[in-house]
Order: C-alpha cells, then structure tokens, then sequence
C-alpha cells in the first residue's frame, strides 16, 4: 500500500505491505536506524517517536496509520550540528551506560519537556514511565531531563552531583 | 516481529466501515492499536482483515449533551483523563485513564477501545460499569445501546457482535461523585490493575442515598459489588460504615489467581481498593 508521510521535516513516499510497522518503515525503508526495537510486548518505549506532536512506540503502529502524519526521529531533533538541549543533558549528566534505550527516553523527555517545561522529579519519573533502561538505574536520566528543561528554560542547569559533593 | 500477512481497509465514514465489517468475513476493528497491535505481533491472533476505524469524521470528540457526556470511538485516554467535564461528572474514569498503561499508550489507545477489548485487568471497564455508562453500538443494521451492567459478558468478550463497532460511550450526569482505585502490576497505579475498585455514590441528608461499585482484576470480567451497595446506602458513610460495606465486596465473585496475585491475595486488595475508593467518593460527594 500507498503511504507518505513527513519525517523530520522532509517528505517520504513508499510503498509498504499493510503488516509493516511504522518502526519497520523508519528502519528499513527510510534508514533512519535511530529508533530501536527493545521488545515485542510494546513495553520498552525503545521505538518512541513523536507524531503529530503526541509520543508514540513506533513498533506498535501501522506505517499505514502514519498517512499523512509528521514524524520526528531522533535524527530530526539536532540542529545545524547543535545537540537538541535533551540530548545536551543526556551528554552531560551521564544519562546513558548502552544507549540502548537511550533515543526512546530522549523521544519520551522531548515529549514532556513540551508538555510542561518545569517537571518536578516525579512528574519526569510519571512522564518517562512507557521507557524502560536496563542499565542506569533512571538516575542520571532523570538529572539529564532537568539539565535540558533548565537549558529551554533559559535557566543555568544545576551543577552535577558529582561537583556538589554529595554522594 | 511483524504480524502475519493482513488486509487493511480505512473507511471514510461510519456506514462504510458498518458495511466493509458486514461483508467481510474475520474482519477486525482497529482503533488505538494498543491491545491489538500486540496481539498480532506476537502472533497469538491474526485477523484477515482490519477495519482501522481512525480516520472516520467525528469520532473524536467527548461532548456534553445535557443529561450524559459521550465520548466517541476514537478519543484517546489521554483525552478522557484531561478533560474538564469528565473530571467533574465522571472522576472515576478520568483517574482510570490516566492511570492506563503509560504516556505513549495512553497517546494511542482509546477509551472505547478498552472497553471493547474488556480485558480483565482493564481500568475504565470497571468505571464505565460504576459510573452506569451506556454502551452505543452501530452495525450495518442499526444502532442499538447496551446498559454497562449487559455489556461484559466475560473474559476479553461483551456484547458487541462481530459486525458491531462501538461508537460512542455515554455516561449520565448524576450528581454524586465517583473514583477510582488500583494496585498496579508494576506497583502503585502503573500497568494493568492487580486489582482496582470503580464506584459511584450519591449523599443526601447526611447519608449513602444510592451507590455502584465495581471491581477490576480479580474475576473473569468488570463485576458489579452488590453486598457492598447493600451495606452501605442508607449508613453515614463513615469510615466504619465504609470498611464494613468493603468486607463484602466478594459476595457472588469468584476470584482467578494469575501471574499476579494469588486468589487471597487479590480478595484482599479487592476490599482495600473498595474501601479507599469509598472514603474518596464520600469525601467529595460531602
Ligand atoms: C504497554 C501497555 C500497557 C498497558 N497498560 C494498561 C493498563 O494499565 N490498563 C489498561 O486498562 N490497559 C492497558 N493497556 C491496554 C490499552 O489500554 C489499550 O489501549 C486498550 O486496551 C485498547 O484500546 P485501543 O484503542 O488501543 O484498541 P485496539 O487495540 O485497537 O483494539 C482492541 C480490541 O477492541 C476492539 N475495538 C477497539 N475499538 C473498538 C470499537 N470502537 N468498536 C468495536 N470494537 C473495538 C478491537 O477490534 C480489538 O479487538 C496497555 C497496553 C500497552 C501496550
Ligand atoms: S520496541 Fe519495545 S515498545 Fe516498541
Ligand atoms: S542505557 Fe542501557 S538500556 Fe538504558
């Protein structure tokens, strides 16, 4: 079948059979291999992308529903060679060991981030609760969404915890 | 993994989707996708067919209609948790919603395709049910409505036929106040529900004048709590009333252990969730 869709600001047209998931399209046919596949029980949140502005797990949606949507990838979130500031704070609080997860939880916390600029820590725990890490223990992640959320707020981020001092 | 080979058809209107499901043997809804989708990736069903009744008109709105709130095919739980009338008029399942798997899913499924799919862990079953939802179902044939309490008829299957889509859900404006309590399975109110309370109460001259409760998680479907209802209308509504009316929550249920909780366990988170849902309903109906 038809589709066409735009991803990361630019159009694409494909033909794909109707079982092809929007994660297989992304993947194989456009190349954009950002986007992981953790699971097949639709839990890991590895494959979130963001479509018509809402997060979604691209392994558990039909390219076919995607007709006409606007995708962001995680290819599509860096600009001019500038990291976007989520992946920013994931650089510079440590938010990753693998990384395995790590486009899924930057999806996730862009999608939040724009939901509400100022997360109190439960509210980005709430917020990335379709992401699974297997390695980081969600710590640094939740420090590296606080750097990013004060960056696009214009704020200075609060200083490491390793330079604070506390353990 | 993908799912086995398929058909897709996306209707552009209700009586187009009404006569693809009347003419096409094992053809499927499609809504969100979430219950679906994972079914078929894991290739424990395979449908022939998939209707993905998405792109319909109209579908996607909650509106207020005097008397109940309707809220269509396609709204999201996401929808369902943030708006403002669901809120006033049907706390229990604006609390269901949000509490419905994570963001993401949330994002995607839909309210009546929750209840549709009537699994037994489900959140907003058990609210439609206390709430006194009534259940609109269009076929090739018609339209016909089904009470909440006819809709589940057991596990994973209600009383929608096979060529029936489930429209719109609607829940009557009826004073009181409503809520919603669950335990998790991955602790505290995310995932599907270990076990979950749904009710519904009204207070007038300092006591219970009527209520529904409803429970999720421990029998084969969404199941009304009589003996509670029973216990409690006619009482103060105190916290002694509400935790007598709690011990009765498993009159006429039979409880299935599963991965998740043995059968007393589940009878005991039951009567907790009934009992903390109650204080929360009295407390904002007073
Ligand atoms: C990771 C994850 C976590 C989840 N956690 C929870 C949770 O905590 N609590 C919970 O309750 N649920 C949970 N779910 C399930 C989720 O709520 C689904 O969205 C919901 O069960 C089905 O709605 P849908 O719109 O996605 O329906 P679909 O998946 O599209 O359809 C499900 C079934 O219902 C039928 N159907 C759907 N809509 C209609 C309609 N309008 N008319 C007739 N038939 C219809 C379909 O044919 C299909 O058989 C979870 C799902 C996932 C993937
Ligand atoms: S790959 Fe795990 S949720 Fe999509
Ligand atoms: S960094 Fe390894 S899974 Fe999250």
């Amino acid at each position: 079948m038809h589709v066409s869709l735009t991803v990361n600001g630019q159009r694409a047209v494909t033909d794909v059979e109707p079982r092809t998931l929007l994660v297989h399209l992304l993947r194989e046919e456009l190349g954009l291999t950002g986007t992981h596949v953790g699971c097949d029980t639709s839990y890991c949140g590895a494959c979130t992308v963001i479509l018509d502005g809402k997060t979604v797990k691209s392994c558990t949606m039909l390219a076919v529903q995607a007709q006409g949507a606007d995708v962001t990838t995680i290819e599509g979130l860096a600009a001019n060679g500038d990291l976007h500031p989520v992946q920013e704070g994931f650089w510079e609080r440590h938010g990753l060991q693998c990384g395995f997860c790590t486009p899924g939880m930057i999806m996730s916390a862009v999608g939040l981030l724009s939901d509400n600029g100022s997360p109190s820590e439960d509210e980005i725990r709430h917020g990335l609760e379709g992401n699974l890490c297997r390695c980081t223990g969600y710590h640094n992640i939740v420090r590296a969404v606080e750097y990013a959320a004060a960056k696009m707020r214009g704020e200075e981020p609060p200083a490491p915890e390793w330079e604070e001092g506390s353990a | 993994m993908y799912p086995r080979s398929f058909e897709y058809v996306s209707p552009g209107s209700l009586d187009e989707a009404t006569s693809v499901l009347a003419s096409t043997e094992g053809a499927k809804v499609l809504a969100g996708g979430m219950s679906l989708l994972p079914l078929m990736k894991l290739r424990l069903f395979s449908p022939d067919v998939l209707v993905d009744i998405g792109r319909i008109p109209g579908l996607s709105s909650i509106s207020d209609r005097g008397d109940h709130l309707a809220i269509g095919a396609m709204v999201s739980h996401a929808a369902t948790a943030s708006d403002s009338a669901i809120a006033e008029h049907a706390a229990a399942l604006a609390t269901a919603a949000s509490w419905t798997g994570d963001v993401q899913v949330r994002n995607q499924g839909t309210t009546c395709g929750s209840i549709a799919h009537a699994d037994i862990a489900a959140d907003q079953p058990s609210a439609a049910l206390a709430l006194g939802a009534t259940m609109v179902a269009a076929s090739a044939g018609g339209v016909r409505e089904i009470a909440a309490s006819d809709f589940f008829v057991d596990t994973l299957t209600t009383a929608l036929e096979p060529g029936e889509i489930l429209t719109e859900i609607r829940i009557p404006k009826q004073g009181g106040a409503s809520a919603y309590e669950k335990l998790g399975r991955r602790g505290g109110h995310t995932d599907y529900a270990v076990a979950g309370a749904a009710v519904w109460l009204d207070v007038s001259d300092g006591a219970v004048s009527s209520a529904r409760v409803a429970l999720t998680g421990v029998g084969a479907k969404p199941t009304l709590a009589e003996g509670v209802v029973e216990a409690l209308v006619g009482t103060d509504g105190s916290d002694s009333a509400i935790a007598a009316a709690s011990e009765r929550a498993l009159e006429g249920v039979t409880v299935l252990d599963d991965l998740f909780g043995t059968v007393e366990y589940k009878a005991h988170l039951a009567k907790v969730m009934t009992r903390r849902a109650l204080q929360q309903a009295v407390a904002a109906a007073t």
